[in-house]
């Protein structure tokens, strides 16, 4: 009685953990196929202001807005905008794009608000 | 201020230019200048209200809220638009040309009324929100230039309703044989170009695919910043960069819409 439980636990353990490593592996594949990347805005600035992103896969990019006054992501590179309130984040998906390098700007500040995502 | 002028020009060109096309595709319906206000009015006490919520709505459907509420206003533009179309392919010229039974004429006239303040509505709440949110950045920022910056505002809201007027008179300067044919060509071009910005939105959320982007790139040709390009962009949706799913969007709008005049033109309804 006692040996078989021992054994089946014996049995058991291996298995739970190749489950738990094929559920791990699955979970960072998920990410990383998923290729989600970020941007913060900050006094009207982004941050990274390039961003390098592979090319040939769609991404998500999320913004997040720092400051208080609203920001729009706009860039006709990428063919994309979109309205960022203030002290917040939104989300947006991209490519998949060619290797090259795509401008993007903030709309409502587009003096100091300037960055690149390069696909390669 | 030159800046802030070119953005606020940018935003209410495109409503501009609908209301102005519909304003004088409208002229012979009855009462249809209290619609338009109406409309005007509606369109503007809305921007504001989704200015005030814009957090709220990019935060719903998993952060894709923004595109959808976008999408979602565009379609129902197209829609109304497409109705329009046809209605007047089959009414207009009985509407413009005797005012034969005007009980009638009214009747009719009030349900062409309800499109045109949606459509007019739909028109100032996405371009007036887009503003409103602008304006209210300018005058959070610090006081320096903050009254040019407001005075560049301003500006860009004159230029662009000068520009939509401007359409307007020169529609109403179209002889009445080719009236229609006009503003049912612009109309037909405006509700495309918004099926392609609604399919635009989808592909941006993710809820699309883009089936190949860009199909084309004529940005150096033709960049969406020029005037003729913005021109181009609120008149028959010019995208220099269009994906290959808002193509779709486009010709299956245009052609659904010119078979629908088509049909109702050689139905004989009256």
């Amino acid at each position: 009685m006692n040996f078989h439980l021992r054994l089946s636990t014996l049995y058991r353990q291996p298995a739970a953990t190749a489950l738990l490593a094929a559920a791990t592996l699955c979970a960072t594949t998920a990410i990383a196929a998923e290729g989600e990347y970020a941007l913060t805005i900050q006094d009207h600035r982004f941050q990274p202001a390039e961003l390098v992103i592979p090319a040939g896969k769609k991404i998500k990019l999320s913004v997040e807005n720092r400051d208080a006054t609203p920001e729009e992501f706009e860039s006709h590179d990428l063919n994309r905008e979109k309205i960022i309130a203030g002290k917040s984040t939104i989300t947006i998906y991209i490519g998949p794009l060619s290797p090259g390098r795509y401008r993007f700007y903030g709309e409502y500040n587009e003096k100091t608000a300037q960055g690149v995502i390069v696909a390669q | 201020m030159f800046a802030t002028a070119v953005i606020v020009f940018r935003e209410v060109l495109e409503a501009a230019l609908i209301i102005g096309i519909l304003a004088a595709a409208t002229r012979s319906v009855p009462g249809r200048s209290r619609w338009l206000l109406g409309g005007l009015v509606a369109g503007l006490a809305g921007s504001a209200l989704v200015a005030a919520s814009t957090d709220v709505i990019s935060a719903m459907a998993s952060g894709v809220g923004q595109e959808l509420l976008n999408a979602g206003i565009l379609g129902i533009a197209v829609l109304m638009l497409a109705w329009h179309n046809i209605w007047m392919t089959s009414h207009g010229k009985a509407l413009a040309i005797s005012a034969k039974n005007m009980g009638n004429a009214i009747r009719e006239g009030r349900q062409e009324n309800s499109v045109l303040l949606v459509v007019v509505g739909l028109a100032v709440l996405r371009e007036g929100s887009e503003t409103v949110l602008f304006l209210y950045g300018i005058s959070a920022s610090e006081g320096a230039g903050a009254s040019s910056m407001w005075l560049g505002g301003v500006i860009g809201i004159l230029a662009g309703v000068a520009v939509g007027y401007a359409m307007y008179a020169g529609l109403l300067r179209v002889p009445m044989r080719w009236f229609f044919a006009a503003t049912g060509v612009l109309v037909l071009l405006l509700a495309a170009g918004m099926a392609s910005q609604a399919a635009h939105y989808l592909i941006q959320a993710d809820l699309l695919p883009s089936l190949a982007a860009p199909i084309w790139d004529t940005s150096a040709m033709l960049s969406e910043n020029s005037i003729p390009g913005m021109l181009l962009h609120s008149l028959a949706g010019y995208d220099p960069r269009p994906a290959g799913m808002q193509l779709i969007f486009y010709a299956l709008t245009l052609a659904t819409i010119a078979l629908g005049m088509k049909w109702a033109n050689s139905s004989p309804s009256k």
